[in-house]
C-alpha cells in the first residue's frame, strides 16, 4: 500500500505538535445496549497532531471518532474538544460540530445540491456568511482539492473520489480546527484512493490537526506522527509510526500488522 | 485473423474502429406498428380484439354524444325532439350550469366574485407549482386566502383583515426570536396570533357586514363545483403542512408528542372520513358552547383536513425513512440544527420521495370533497342529487349529469397528476 504515496515528497515544514491541547478524552466508556463498545478511552490530542486509528474491524475506532462530535453519545467520562466539554447541551453540541470537519467513508454529499451548494450550506447557515464571500470560499476550497470546473454539477454526476475530494472542501468551508476521517477511502476504486490520500497529506503539510480512521497503511508511516491499534473498545497501543510499524509491542499488533502488510 | 489462426492468445489493436451509424432499417409509423401492435401472433390477436371492443363502444356512445341536445329547457322536450332516437339531453348542463357550478342560492348578480376569486387562485398557485416563475408573486399567495375569502363571503373587510395582521405580526415575533429559541418563538407567535385575533374579532363592530362594499354570503349558500374546489384547495394546503409535522413529530425523540402524533394519525386512520363528516355535521356542536356558532364549512374542512394529513404524514413518514443516515449525519456534523437539517437537508429529499404519495392523498381528497352532500352541503355532486334530479323538468336525467361530473372531476385529477410526474422528472438529479 506504501507505493501509493512513494511519489511525493512531503513538506513537513509546517507540520509540528502545539502544545495546546484540542481534544482531551478521559476515562471515556460506551455502550450499544449491554455491548462494551469502547472500554475506558483516555487519549489527548494537541494541535496539529495527525492521529491514525487502526484495527480490525467491530475494534470501536470508527465509533470513537464519532463520539468526538456526538454523533454517537458516550455513557461516562469527559470528552473535552477546543475548551469545550461535550453534554447534553445542544448549544455546546453545534458549537463543536462547527469547529469540528468530518469526512464520512460513504462521502454523505447532499445528492439535491449542487456541489458549489454543497459547499455553501453550512457557511450561510451556520456561520451567517453571505452568500458571495460564502461562495468565494467554497471555490478556493474547490480549487485547493483541485475540481473547481465541478462545481455546478450534482453528487451524483462526479465520480467516488471526486464526492470524496468535495466532502473535504465541504468540510474546510466551515475553516475547522480539527479534522475527522472515518475510513475516507475505504468505499473507493484503487485509481481514486491516491487523489484522496493526496489532499489530505496536502491538508496535513498545512498543520491540521487531523483524527483518521484508515486502512492505508502508507498514509500513516509517511503523515502520522502517532499511530494508535485499537482492538475490542480498547486502546491497546499507541506509539510514533517508526517504532509502530517496525517494533509492535502487544501480540495484537502484532498479529494485525501481519495480517494486512503480509501480502 | 492471422493470430488467431495461429491459435496464440495475444492480441494487440492495431486501429481504433471508427463509429458507424445503426443498421438501417425501415423508420416511422410501419416500424412502429410492426413492434408494437403485430410482434407476434398473440400481441396481432390482442391488437385486433382491443381495436374492435373501442370500435363498440364507440359505436354505442358517439350516436348518443353526436346526437345530444343543449337547448331544450326540460327532459320532456327534449325526449319529444328526440323521438325515440338515441340521443343524450346536455340541455340540462347548459339550462342549469349556474347551479352546477355556484350552487342554487349564490346571488347572481355576484358570480364574479368567485370567478374573480377563481383567476386570482391561478396566479397564486402558479409560483407554488412552478419554481422558476419570479418568486415576487408569492405575495399573491400569501395574501390570495384572505383576498379569496373576502370576495367568496363578502360582508365586512376587517375580519380578513384582522386575520392578516395577526399570520404578519405572529410572522414577526417568531422570525425575531425563533432564530434563537425556536421554542419561545413558536408557541409566542401562537399566543400572539391568538390575541390579535381574539381582541380584534371583539372590535369589529355588530352589524358591520350590513352595508359592507361586498354583501355577505353566508357558507350555506355556498355550492356546486365552486364548493369542491374550494375544499379541496384549502384541505390539500392545510393537510401537507400538517402532515409533514405530524410525520416529524412522529419521529421525534421526545416521548410527550410522538405519543401525541402517533395516537392521533392511528386514530384518524382508523375512522372513515364519513364518520368524521357526520361528526363535523352533528355532533360538533355539542361540545361548543351552546351559543357558539362554528360555521359548518370550517368544521368540514377542519375534519377533511385532519383526515388527509394523517394520511400524507404516513406517505412522509415514508419518504423519511427512505434517506439514508448519512444524511442525518452529514447534516449534523456541519453543524446545523434541528430545524436547518430539516428544512435544507432532508425535508427536500424526502418530500421529493413522497411526492407520488402526496399526489395520490390529494387526487383522493379532492374527490372525497363530493362526499359533503350525504351531510346536506350543495356542492356538485350534492345539487345533482338535490335540487336538479328532484326538478320537475330534469328529473330523470341521470348519465349527463353524472356523466359531467365525472369529466370535471377527471380533468383536475389528471391535472394533478401529470403536474406531479413532470415535477419528479425536473427534480431528478441524476442519483
Amino acid at each position: 500500500m506504501s507505493e501509493l504515496m512513494s511519489d511525493r515528497e512531503i513538506d513537513r515544514s509546517k507540520m509540528h505538535v502545539g502544545s495546546e491541547v484540542a481534544i482531551q478524552i478521559a476515562n471515556m466508556n460506551k455502550w450499544y445496549g449491554s455491548f462494551h463498545v469502547l472500554r475506558d478511552i483516555n487519549l489527548t490530542v494537541h494541535e496539529g497532531e495527525r492521529i491514525v486509528i487502526a484495527g480490525p474491524s467491530g475494534s470501536g475506532k470508527s465509533t470513537l471518532i464519532r463520539c468526538i462530535n456526538r454523533l454517537e453519545e458516550h455513557q461516562s467520562g469527559d470528552i473535552v474538544v477546543d475548551g469545550i466539554e461535550l453534554t447534553n447541551d445542544l448549544k455546546n453540541i453545534d458549537k463543536i460540530r462547527s469547529e469540528v470537519g468530518m469526512c464520512f467513508q460513504h462521502f454523505n454529499l447532499f445528492p439535491h445540491l449542487t456541489i458549489l451548494e454543497n459547499c455553501t450550506l453550512a457557511p450561510i447557515w451556520v456561520r451567517k456568511t453571505p452568500k458571495k464571500e460564502a461562495e468565494e470560499i467554497a471555490m478556493h476550497f474547490l480549487e485547493k482539492v483541485k475540481i473547481p470546473e465541478q462545481a455546478d454539477k450534482y453528487p451524483g454526476q462526479l465520480s467516488g473520489g471526486q464526492q470524496q475530494r468535495v466532502a473535504i472542501a465541504r468540510s474546510l468551508c466551515m475553516k475547522p480546527r480539527i479534522m475527522l476521517f472515518d475510513e475516507p477511502t475505504s468505499a473507493l476504486d484503487p485509481e481514486m484512493i491516491k487523489e484522496v490520500l493526496d489532499t489530505m497529506i496536502e491538508l496535513a503539510e498545512e498543520g491540521m490537526t487531523m483524527l483518521c480512521v484508515t486502512h492505508e497503511m502508507g498514509f500513516a508511516r509517511q503523515v502520522a506522527n502517532r499511530v494508535i491499534f485499537m482492538d475490542q473498545g480498547q486502546i491497546v497501543e499507541q506509539n510514533e509510526p517508526e517504532e509502530f510499524f517496525n517494533n509492535p509491542k502487544s501480540e495484537r499488533t502484532q498479529l494485525f500488522l501481519s495480517q494486512i502488510l503480509g501480502h | 485473423m492471422a493470430d488467431q489462426d495461429n491459435n496464440s492468445i495475444a492480441f494487440v489493436a492495431t486501429e481504433v474502429i471508427p463509429e458507424s451509424p445503426p443498421p438501417a432499417r425501415e423508420t416511422g409509423v410501419v416500424k412502429w406498428l410492426r413492434e408494437n401492435l403485430f410482434s407476434s401472433v398473440t400481441n396481432t390477436i390482442l391488437t385486433v380484439l382491443a381495436l374492435a371492443l373501442i370500435y363498440l363502444v364507440l359505436k354505442s356512445t358517439m350516436p348518443w354524444i353526436l346526437n345530444g341536445l343543449w337547448t331544450t329547457s326540460s327532459l320532456a322536450e327534449c325526449r319529444e325532439i328526440l323521438d325515440g332516437t338515441t340521443g343524450a339531453c346536455f340541455s340540462v348542463l347548459t339550462e342549469r350550469w349556474n347551479q352546477l357550478i355556484y350552487g342554487f342560492k349564490y346571488p347572481v348578480e355576484e358570480y364574479w366574485r368567485p370567478n374573480l376569486a377563481f383567476l386570482l387562485m391561478l396566479v397564486a398557485i402558479a409560483p407554488v407549482l412552478f419554481f422558476d416563475l419570479p418568486r415576487k408573486l408569492l405575495i399573491v399567495t400569501a395574501l390570495f386566502p384572505f383576498v379569496a375569502f373576502w370576495l367568496i363571503w363578502g360582508g365586512t373587510i376587517l375580519a380578513p383583515l384582522i386575520a392578516l395582521i395577526g399570520f404578519i405580526v405572529a410572522g414577526a415575533f417568531f422570525q425575531k426570536f425563533g432564530r434563537n429559541n425556536f421554542a419561545l418563538g413558536f408557541f409566542g407567535a401562537i399566543v400572539i396570533a391568538l390575541a390579535i385575533w381574539s381582541i380584534g374579532g371583539s372590535m369589529i363592530p355588530e352589524g358591520a357586514s350590513e352595508n359592507a362594499l361586498l354583501p355577505a354570503v353566508p357558507s350555506r349558500d355556498l355550492g356546486g363545483f365552486m364548493l369542491n374546489m374550494m375544499l379541496g384547495l384549502t384541505c390539500v394546503s392545510l393537510s401537507v403542512p400538517l402532515g409533514i409535522a405530524l410525520a416529524l413529530g412522529r419521529q421525534s425523540n421526545m416521548p410527550l408528542i410522538k405519543g401525541i402524533c402517533v395516537v392521533f394519525i392511528e386514530f384518524v386512520r382508523g375512522v372513515p372520513l364519513i364518520t368524521l363528516l357526520f361528526v363535523a355535521s352533528v355532533m360538533l356542536s355539542y361540545f361548543f358552547p351552546p351559543d357558539a356558532t362554528v360555521d359548518l364549512f370550517l368544521r368540514v374542512v377542519i375534519m377533511i383536513t385532519l383526515f388527509s394529513a394523517a394520511y400524507i404524514a404516513e406517505v412522509v413518514r415514508g419518504g423519511l425513512a427512505a434517506l439514508p443516515k448519512g444524511q442525518y449525519e452529514a447534516a449534523d456534523s456541519l453543524g446545523l440544527d434541528y430545524p436547518q437539517a430539516m428544512r435544507l437537508i432532508i425535508l427536500p429529499q424526502a418530500l421529493k420521495i413522497s411526492i407520488p404519495g402526496i399526489v395520490n392523498v390529494a387526487v383522493g381528497l379532492f374527490k372525497d370533497t363530493t362526499l359533503v352532500s350525504v351531510i346536506s352541503m350543495f356542492d356538485l355532486v350534492g345539487m345533482i342529487r338535490g335540487p336538479i334530479l328532484a326538478s320537475t323538468e330534469w328529473n330523470g336525467v341521470y348519465w349527463e349529469l353524472f356523466g359531467f361530473a365525472a369529466a370535471l372531476f377527471f380533468v383536475v385529477c389528471y391535472g394533478i397528476s401529470q403536474y406531479s410526474q413532470w415535477l419528479e422528472r425536473k427534480l431528478h438529479k441524476g442519483h
